[in-house]
């Protein structure tokens, strides 16, 4: 059975999706694009339009997993007329191991597009704005031109497809900090000021761009509500393998023998994306945990390589989904090596706001170095578990950067015990050890 | 109010507050770093962690930060709770990872809050092992100094400086722990408030850095309150000394009016007292030498003159109203000038009159901070009265709390309100003939000449009330002008006018006064506030005298024997001839000042006055609020307080009786009782006699080091404390000091265990509220008067074609008297430049001012019209002050060249 054959009915995301060159208008409108849009001008209210989107049990795709309709519905209940309102597609993806967003806007731009004009309608949105990760030259090219050609075609503008509704759309590729994928962050980045989070409540829908309205998203949680609209609740939630709707770009990193981005029924087990996807771990390498959805989520150990990839199950496990692209660790690769790479990023990613994540990780980075470079002491892993349980948990810090740059590190420093402690004994650098980087200061 | 629960002991919350606040207010001690109380929440240091509990049942808990946190009813939290504590604990341990620990070269040292949160937290083992990070400091210019490593990235001093205060050129760079406060690059910064940041900041990021040349810890300084000198407003103001030496001047918080935060201007322009400039010693001049004499023969001198004709006194609104009144009593009423020339004498007078009398509110600062329409008319407020300016820019802060109320957010929340009001502009519309800083920050800003605002002003009053004088030939844009500022300040429930006597325009002051007065008749809550031009000018026209002019011709008129000029420089008021015509009429020249002016150089008698630092007395800021100010320094003979100089003056001229003053409580009692409009300022502060607990209230910290070492150069024998007659502080460390001190009398914030600043909150009933010691000053001025409408509008003004209208353009540095003698202020004021009108490029400008010629540097300004051109007051000519005619030739880049 191939899991990358296009199938528009079991693979509705990818199925269009065309890394060499995403259809134009045309062919989008061919293989079936901008039915939902078109459904949902010709007679749905906006209310009708959230209801939907809310009971076909999508969730957010960006990490945090919630109730796509839901948040919608947060949204005060005001026409387009009344009040300005935002809608912004978040593609920061600067999760290390996540690269899900970038093939959806590199092969299938108006895919995103028509999600996005389904969901500004449904909320009553005005403005829309598409934060691209700054590096996604080609998707920045590529979006910037799928707009242009929406615009020409009647999708954006004003009274589209004769409806009363008006909706304009730019392209804004992100200055290149981590921290711009938290919502609250991007959007005070969108506003020209400084990245830094914003107190929530009061929460983006309610005031969010300059004060107004705003709704964000995933990229991969937009691209899913054409199909939604244009197929209906029960095809939706027959795609997937659990309580919850769709399907789910899934995806592997490390040493497996074909990484990659996967679609597949949400609710996959990690056995079939890892062996039947991937094709298993490359020769003469074992798998020894891994993080399941990206950078900020925990270390599961080998004895979960065939867990259920919803948003219960890893959880239950103590960890998370995130952004359902998990990163191998094998037995060759020093488990120390690997955070300590980690907590590079997350360290030199905190934007400085709150003492906990600016002055903690760089310290713990520190200690990690010494450690990895066999110059620790029992004190230094002392020092790493008070961080853990002195970061880690949620509150302590102003937004959810910090403890996701705990997550690998508390985890790891249960399920690699061993190593950090031999380490300190031995006196000796990490064998295997993942390539040096630069400090964070 | 709100029961809460803090560690089991229940405290009523008042209502919307946020835990960290209720947690202070009911004595617990909650250490903090981001939140201000005038800045509100933002949740950045996570140093106010308390765990709090669901219900009664919740063992467990969750750590929360207090000052994100409301104070809801029946909120449980512990401060005490283990995890909490090391929580806090280790937030300092983080924050002082890359700390440089210096404090022992540290000028934050001693009054640092970081050392106080870092002691209150128990943290004491440093375990970082590693390389701490560095940062290169910038030159911020000559008022703040900046040692970056130092900072502990609390984002106060960006908040204060941007969000609360308008500022663009001090910002955040870079990320993680390398997060960096500064401007983009070394140099001065911009701002009028930027001295708050020494304040603002918890660390020794931001010190004083005309401070740092005489420092002196904390701990080693006397201290007494004060009130600012430079502006009208009556800034409250605490002095430090040493060893004789005034050396900084701090805020010193007064509910009503400054409360945190002082301007540049009355932070860095009090080194005047210092200076060079100051007067030491009597002296008869003779030939243009001055001789010191000794007081004796100075008084003998003086008795001598006094039979030569009649003496006449001229008063000033930069001395205290008792100095003022004793010149008055002395040289009789008709006798006594207030000093100012016209038309600035006529416009101070009318202002005052209508301040007294108007039935609009004469508002304090703090209370404009809330109005929901602002008119400023004719007055460039950033540069006469800064922290008025800055009062006012809170409008827009009040509107984005209303939108707040909308959703439901408490006003501490900080950031989230602001993002609600991201689009918001104050309320503010400016009317000036030049730009002013309020401009950007304001709704509109609007440009019209003096006469035509006054025009203007009328109109939009008859507008409102029909009844207001009318005005007869208005354009069809003044009326479209008039009609739309009508509108907006009728559609607000809380409207201000904000005027002042920078034109020295009376129609203008009727104007702005018909304006409130017509809101009032509408039902309107309407505010007024007229700025004036010194610190005192309330007190001086309150009691009324001649003009400068009329002391001139009565001069001339061979009428003056002897002309007694008390802290006033003439020469700011009178042109070199008038003045040189006026001394050369009068028989004799008695000058009492502090410093050596322009017209002490005349004075055939002069004898040297105490700045305000060393002595008492009252002030009557623009809102009628009197104001007493103690000495700090303990001077030495000669120096006396003016009205013992006058009083000495009587005395030797056969004047027994009429001023038998010992004390400061007697002048003040004497003046309350000769003026009746001045009766309440006894109640200004308590008298010298007064006792807290049987004791004298001490200046000194109990901590003082080296009292005997000091003069050790000197004599090694311990002397006995200083002592005067005026104080009601101990000049020493023994004594009384509490928080329930009066609030007139407090020398300085400090509590055990709070050495910073920010102890002032244990000063509080509650924060940011009332001072336990009760209020600070007394307004002489009833609630409302019952004055009409007065004056009539001015034609429209005709610019000239062969000459140009030359208007005032006052500065807040450059322009002052005293501060420009302050080293600092003198640092931060730039060169004197004539702006004229239109659009042609000119680089000097050659202009008559009456019968002086002066070539200055001049730019063009294209936001003025032809034909216009603004002059710094007293920058070029001495003199000027008021608009005028005048003469004026460009010289163009080219020609220049
Ligand atoms: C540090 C941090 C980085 C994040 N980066 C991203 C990102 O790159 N892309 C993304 O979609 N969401 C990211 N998120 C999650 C967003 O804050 C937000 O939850 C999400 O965009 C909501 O979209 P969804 O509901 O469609 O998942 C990040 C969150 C945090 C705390
Ligand atoms: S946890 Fe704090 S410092 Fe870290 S990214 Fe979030 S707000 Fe910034
Ligand atoms: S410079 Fe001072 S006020 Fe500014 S962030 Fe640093 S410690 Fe805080
Ligand atoms: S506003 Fe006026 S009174 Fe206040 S500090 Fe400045 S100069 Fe002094
Ligand atoms: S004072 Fe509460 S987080 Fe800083």
């Amino acid at each position: 059975m191939s899991y990358t054959a296009k199938d528009p009915e079991k693979r509705p995301l990818l199925a269009l999706v065309d890394q060499a060159s995403p259809p134009d208008v045309a062919a989008y409108e061919r293989g079936g694009g901008f039915r939902g849009l078109r459904r949902v001008l010709a007679g749905m209210s906006p209310a009708e339009v959230v209801e939907e989107v809310q009971k076909s049990k999508l969730r957010g795709r960006g990490g945090a997993g919630f109730n796509t309709g839901l948040k919608w519905s947060f949204v005060p209940k005001e026409t387009q007329k009344q009040r300005k309102k935002y809608i912004v597609a978040n593609g920061d993806e600067m999760e290390p191991g996540t690269f899900k967003d970038r093939m959806l806007v590199e092969g299938n731009p108006l895919q995103l597009i028509e999600g996005m004009i389904i969901a500004a309608y449904a909320i009553q949105a005005t403005h829309g704005v598409i934060f691209l990760r700054g590096e996604y030259h080609l998707g920045l090219e590529r979006l910037k031109i799928a707009v242009e050609q929406a615009k020409a075609a009647g999708f954006l503008g004003t009274k589209i497809l004769g409806a009363d509704f008006d909706f304009e759309l730019i392209v804004h590729p992100s200055g290149g900090r981590y921290i711009c994928g938290e919502e609250t962050a991007l959007i005070t980045a969108l506003e020209g000021r400084r990245a830094n989070p914003r107190t929530k409540p009061p929460f983006p829908q309610v005031s969010g761009l300059w004060g107004l309205p705003t709704v964000v998203n995933n990229i991969e949680t937009f691209s899913n509500v054409p199909h939604i609209l244009a197929n209906g609740i029960d095809w939706y939630l027959g795609l997937s393998a659990c309580d919850d709707g769709g399907t789910k770009l899934y995806g592997i990193s490390g040493r497996a023998r074909r990484p990659g981005v996967y679609e597949l029924p949400l609710g996959t087990r990690m056995g079939v994306l890892l062996e039947e996807c991937a094709g298993g771990m490359q020769d003469g390498y074992k798998l020894r945990a891994f993080l399941p959805g990206g950078a900020s989520t925990a270390f599961l150990g080998a004895e979960h390589a065939d867990i259920v990839m919803d948003y219960a199950t890893p959880e239950k496990a103590g960890s998370r989904l995130g952004t359902g692209l998990a990163i191998l660790l094998d037995d060759r690769a020093s488990p120390i090596g690997m955070i300590r790479n980690l907590e590079h990023f997350f360290a030199q990613e905190s934007c400085g706001f709150c003492t906990p994540c600016r002055d903690g990780l760089p310290w713990v980075e520190k200690l990690l170095i010494e450690i990895d470079e066999g110059r620790g002491t029992p004190d230094d892993i002392a020092r790493l578990e008070d961080a853990a349980r002195l970061i880690g948990p949620m509150g302590r810090t102003f937004c959810a950067h910090a403890p996701g740059a705990i997550a690998p590190l508390a985890s790891g420093l249960k399920l690699f015990r061993e190593d950090f402690e031999r380490l300190v004994a031995q006196g000796r650098p990490s064998e295997g050890a993942s390539p040096a980087q630069g400090h964070a200061a | 109010m709100a029961t809460i629960y803090i560690d089991g002991r229940a405290v009523e919350a008042r209502n919307g507050e946020n835990l960290l606040q209720a947690c202070l207010e009911a004595g617990t001690d909650l250490p903090y770093f981001c939140w201000h109380p005038e800045l509100g929440s933002v949740g950045a240091c996570r140093q106010c962690a308390v765990k709090q509990f669901q219900n009664a049942d919740d063992k467990r808990g969750r750590i929360v930060m207090a000052c994100m946190t409301p104070a809801t009813e029946g909120a449980i939290i512990s401060v005490d709770d283990p995890e909490a504590k090391e929580f806090r604990g280790e937030v300092v341990e983080w924050l002082m990872t890359n700390h440089p620990h210096d404090c022992p070269v540290c000028e934050e040292g001693g009054e640092c809050h970081l050392q106080d949160m870092t002691v209150m937290t128990g943290h004491r083992e440093r375990r970082f092992k590693f390389d701490k990070r560095t940062h290169k400091n910038q030159d911020l210019g000559p008022l703040v100094k900046h040692e970056m490593n130092r900072c502990i990235a609390c984002y106060r001093c960006v908040r204060f400086y941007r969000d609360y205060a308008g500022g663009e050129d001090l910002g955040v760079f870079a990320q993680h722990n390398n997060v960096y406060f500064g401007r983009y690059e070394s140099g001065t910064l911009e701002s009028t408030f930027s001295g708050n940041l020494v304040e603002v900041c918890p660390t020794g990021v931001f010190t004083d850095k005309p401070f740092s040349k005489v420092y002196s810890r904390k701990w080693d300084m006397r201290g007494a309150p004060s009130v600012c000198q430079h502006c009208s407003v009556g800034c409250n103001t605490i002095l430090n000394e040493r060893a004789g030496k005034v050396r900084r001047t701090l805020n010193r918080y007064n509910e009503d009016v400054n409360r945190y935060f002082l301007c540049d201007r009355g932070r860095y322009g009090n080194g005047f007292v210092n200076a060079p400039s100051r007067l030491r010693s009597a002296g008869y001049v003779m030939d243009g030498q001055m001789t010191p004499v000794p007081v004796a023969q100075a008084l003998e001198q003086f008795a001598a003159f006094a039979k030569d004709g009649p003496i006449v006194g001229i008063g000033s609104g930069r001395a205290s109203i008792e100095s003022n009144y004793a010149l008055r009593r002395f040289v009789g009423a008709d006798n006594f000038s207030t000093g100012w020339a016209e038309p600035l004498h006529g416009a101070v007078t009318r202002a005052v009159d209508i301040l007294r009398t108007t039935s609009a509110r004469v508002m304090p600062l703090h209370e404009m901070e809330s109005a929901d329409c602002v008119l400023v008319l004719g007055e460039d407020v950033a540069a006469t009265a800064p922290r008025l300016s800055l009062a006012l820019f809170q409008t827009r802060r009040t509107a984005c709390n209303k939108l707040a109320d909308k959703n439901r957010l408490p006003h501490w929340l900080d950031a989230p309100v602001r993002t609600l009001g991201s689009d918001l502009k104050a309320p503010i519309h400016v009317v000036t003939p030049a730009p002013t800083d309020m401009d950007v920050s304001a709704t509109q800003a609007l440009r019209a000449l003096p006469d035509d605002i006054a025009r203007l002003g009328f109109a939009i009053a008859n507008r409102i009330d029909g009844a207001a004088p009318a005005v007869s030939d208005l354009t069809e844009e003044e009326t479209a002008r008039a009609t739309a500022l009508a509108d907006a300040l009728l559609v607000a429930e809380k409207p201000v006018i904000v005027s002042g006597t920078q034109y020295a325009s009376t129609a203008l002051l009727d104007a702005a006064a018909n304006i409130a007065a017509a809101l009032v008749t509408q039902g309107k809550a309407a505010g007024l506030t007229l700025v004036l031009p010194e610190a005192n000018s309330f007190g001086v026209a309150t009691m009324g005298g001649l003009s400068l002019d009329a002391v001139c011709e009565r001069a001339q008129a061979g009428q003056v024997g002897t002309l007694v000029v008390m802290e006033a420089d003439l020469t700011r008021q009178l042109d070199a001839s008038a003045f040189d015509t006026l001394v050369r009429s009068v028989r004799h020249l008695v000058v009492i000042d502090h410093s050596v002016t322009p017209t002490a150089e005349r004075g055939e008698l002069v004898v040297p006055a105490t700045a305000f630092s060393e002595c008492g007395g009252t002030m009557i800021s623009m809102e009628g609020r009197a104001q007493r100010f103690l000495q700090v320094v303990y001077p030495e003979a000669p120096l006396q307080v003016s009205w013992r100089w006058v009083r000495d003056f009587a005395h030797a001229s056969g004047h027994e009786g009429v001023l038998d003053w010992e004390t400061l409580d007697q002048a003040v009692a004497a003046t309350a009782a000769g003026v009746p409009a001045f009766a309440r300022i006894v109640e200004a502060a308590p008298k010298a006699d007064y006792e807290l607990e049987g004791e004298h209230i001490r200046s000194q910290t109990h901590r003082v080091s080296g009292r005997t070492a000091i003069r050790a150069n000197i004599s090694v024998r311990d002397i006995p404390p200083p002592t005067s007659p005026d104080t009601p502080l101990k000049s020493d460390m023994e004594g009384t000091y509490t928080t329930d001190m009066p609030a007139t009398l407090i020398p300085f914030y400090q509590v055990p265990g709070w050495n910073s600043v920010q102890s002032l909150n244990k000063f509080q009933q509650e924060i940011g509220g009332e001072l336990r010691g009760g209020d600070v000053g007394v307004r002489v001025i009833g609630e409302r008067g019952t004055a009409g409408y007065a004056g009539v509008a001015p034609a429209r003004m005709a610019l000239r074609e062969n000459e140009v209208l030359l208007l005032p353009e006052y500065r807040a540095f450059g322009t002052g008297e005293t501060s420009m003698w302050s080293d600092p202020i003198k640092a931060r004021a730039t060169e004197a430049v004539i702006r004229v009108g239109g659009d042609a490029p000119v680089a000097r400008v050659s202009i008559q001012i009456g019968a002086e010629v002066f070539d200055v540097p001049a730019v063009n300004d294209p936001a003025l019209p032809l034909g216009v051109a603004l002059c710094p007051p007293h920058m070029v000519a001495r003199s000027y002050e008021a608009p005028c005619w005048v003469t004026l030739r460009t010289i163009s880049a080219e020609a220049a060249a």
